[in-house]
């Protein structure tokens, strides 16, 4: 079986709840801000143990980000939390004009993002919020790929100066990451080596793309997983280093095709050393009601669509 | 071009002294806006005794030590930021920066951009402004921070009336009623202008005292352009900190007060003086403190 065994299932959401309790025990500045949301995104257990640093802004997400923006004057670390879709397209001028554009030290959490989010539908299932974030001058944009290593980036953006955007999910999702891994912001992590093409992946489907390895490699091709959790700043030397070496790409990804992960490693790519590339991504739609899987089979983001966009990928080399 | 020194600031400087520096800080805003040709003077001028009593007056802060924290010392925030030149002369005139740098408002590579910013580092600004409505949500922000803290110092901010139309501006006031922030004293400048004519025809606010007393806030009203009302609204404000309410001023002012052909009209919102008109408004305001 793949040299990542599933340590457990759990949600990534739970992995940020982890993680901001165990700031709030070693870093008296950080400080999170709810808009009713809080048992949904895992902070019920910061706000029990630290009260006094935890603020109930009810359902008033642009008020949120102002407060957030205004604490990190006089040197709080605040750790906004509410869905993908309130955190990003709801608040964007927020966001642009208080925090990034004023580069403030906040970091903007958000839970429930892309297909993910199952049966809610199209109007919580932000597709385009990495783009949104991407866009933005300064905006540091993480996807973790697990519980575990979630966990590991809500502690080390506490650590990093200036506006971060972490993007987790909803489900249940497998465990695969050790927690001996290290996680630096901005460091890609080579999960497989190979060297036929290089999978590029995010977020939930990173574990779809180890499957989509373990797949490739009875019919024989040797393809290389790597799991770019930080998508801004993109480390464009190991996205080089790979695709020197394989020669193709697929990038994987819950979001729309316009504006994410995929975009990011084209215009590395074309910039650099122009490689074939396809996308397995959301192909310009919204999304709709269903389970995750039954919506990751039905949007092309499964393990199949990553195997057939290697097959095509390859032909075009 | 002749630069002045910075005015110190003083608990006691008295009302003739602070209208004196209104009317330099009025000739500041004149000058500034007809240099670029751009800009917002009507708002501008129609504050600049509330300015002048914030930063002579009433805010303890100690403009050699400005940082971003500001920790122990009273904070402001400019939540309207396109009356950015009143803002600007009474930073420089209070010792924040270089007098002779308000010649470089809304000029290439200059520190005082349109609307004020972080981003160049100027110090006394500690938040980008000027897409509205957002201001109040920040003050509140840093008044709980000084809460978390420790600091019993106050964070003031500044909005226009125009600008309460922004569905924020009520999420935040709902917010800091609600959570007893009792460090913040808001003003609105209640000009009842806006770009495109008067509040009341563009989008009225009905009973303003009474939307912020119902939203639990302690509301105060003064003449924004009456220099001894102002400094009694302060001082009645301040002594009504710490008492479970924010603290709301509605202030009433005329839209380009001080420059007779700027009163009474939306027009001068935000255009400039032409050189004529620039020497009519300034035959109008006593150079007291050397024109930078």
């Amino acid at each position: 079986m793949s040299s990542y065994p599933i340590l457990d299932q759990k949600d990534t959401r739970s992995g940020f709840g982890a993680g901001l309790l165990e700031l709030g025990r070693s870093n008296p500045n950080v400080v999170g801000l709810c808009a009713d949301l809080t048992g949904s995104l895992k902070m019920d257990a910061f706000q029990k143990e630290f009260p006094e640093r935890f603020f109930q802004v009810g359902i008033a997400e642009a008020n949120m980000m102002g407060i957030a923006a205004g604490m990190t004057i006089g040197g709080k670390i605040p750790f906004t939390g509410t869905f993908a879709n309130f955190s990003t397209g709801r608040v964007y001028d927020q966001i642009r004009q208080s925090i990034a554009y004023a580069g403030k030290n906040v970091k903007i959490c958000a839970s429930h993002a892309g297909l993910t989010l199952g049966e809610d539908g199209a109007t919580h299932q932000i597709l385009e919020d990495i783009g949104l974030m991407r866009m933005l001058p300064g905006m540091t944009v993480i996807v973790p790929c697990d519980h575990n290593q979630t966990r590991q980036a809500t502690i080390a953006i506490a650590a990093h100066e200036g506006p971060v955007y972490l993007r987790f999910g909803r489900p249940k999702w497998p465990v695969f990451i050790p927690n001996e891994l290290p996680f630096e912001i901005g460091k890609a992590q080579r999960l497989i080596e190979g060297t036929d093409v290089s999978l590029f992946a995010c977020g939930h489907l990173v574990w779809r793309t180890l499957q989509a390895a373990e797949e490739l490699k009875k019919n024989g091709v040797s393809a290389e997983v790597i799991n770019v959790h930080t998508i801004k700043p993109l480390d464009v030397d190991a996205v080089l280093a790979s695709v020197g070496k394989t020669g193709c790409v697929v990038t994987c990804e819950e979001h729309n095709r316009y504006g994410g992960l995929g975009d990011a490693i084209a215009q590395a790519l074309a910039t650099h050393k122009p490689a074939p590339q396809e996308y397995v991504a959301v192909n310009d739609s919204f999304g709709e009601s269903g389970t995750p899987d039954q919506l990751l089979q039905k949007y092309g983001l499964d393990v199949p669509d990553i195997v057939n966009a290697v097959g095509r990928v390859m032909k075009r080399k | 071009m002749t630069s002045s020194p910075s005015v110190a600031t003083s608990p006691e400087t008295t009302v003739s002294e602070l209208q004196r520096i209104a009317s330099q800080v009025r000739r500041d805003i004149v000058r500034q806006v007809h240099g670029c040709q751009s800009g917002h003077p009507g708002g501008s001028l129609g504050c600049a005794d509330y300015f002048t009593a914030l930063y002579f007056h009433v805010l303890r802060h100690d403009p050699a030590k400005w940082d971003m924290d500001g920790k122990d010392q009273d904070l402001f925030f400019l939540s309207n930021g396109h009356i950015s030149p009143v803002w600007y002369s009474v930073l420089a005139r209070s010792g924040y920066f270089p007098v002779k740098e308000l010649a470089t408002f809304r000029k290439i590579n200059s520190r005082l951009q349109g609307i004020p910013t972080t981003h160049e580092g100027l110090p006394g600004v500690r938040m980008a402004s000027g897409s509205l409505g957002q201001g109040l949500s920040v003050g509140i922000g840093a008044a709980l921070a000084k809460k978390l803290n420790g600091d019993d110092k106050l964070v003031f901010t500044l909005h226009g009336d125009g600008e309460l139309q922004e569905g924020q501006i009520w999420e935040a006031a709902m917010y800091a009623a609600g959570n007893k922030v009792d460090n913040l004293i808001s003003t609105v400048d209640y000009n009842g202008r806006q770009i495109d004519g008067d509040v009341d025809d563009v989008l009225p606010l009905g009973d303003l005292k009474a939307k912020w007393l119902a939203f639990g806030w302690d509301v105060l009203e003064t003449n924004g352009n009456d220099m001894d009302a102002l400094l009694k609204t302060f001082a009645t404000a301040k002594s009504r900190t710490g008492k479970g309410k924010p603290v709301m001023i509605l202030m009433r002012t005329e839209m380009g007060q001080g420059v007779d052909f700027m009163m009474n009209s939306h027009a001068w919102h935000g255009i400039a003086p032409n050189d004529e008109q620039r020497a009519s408004a300034l035959s109008q305001l006593e150079e007291t403190l050397g024109d930078y």
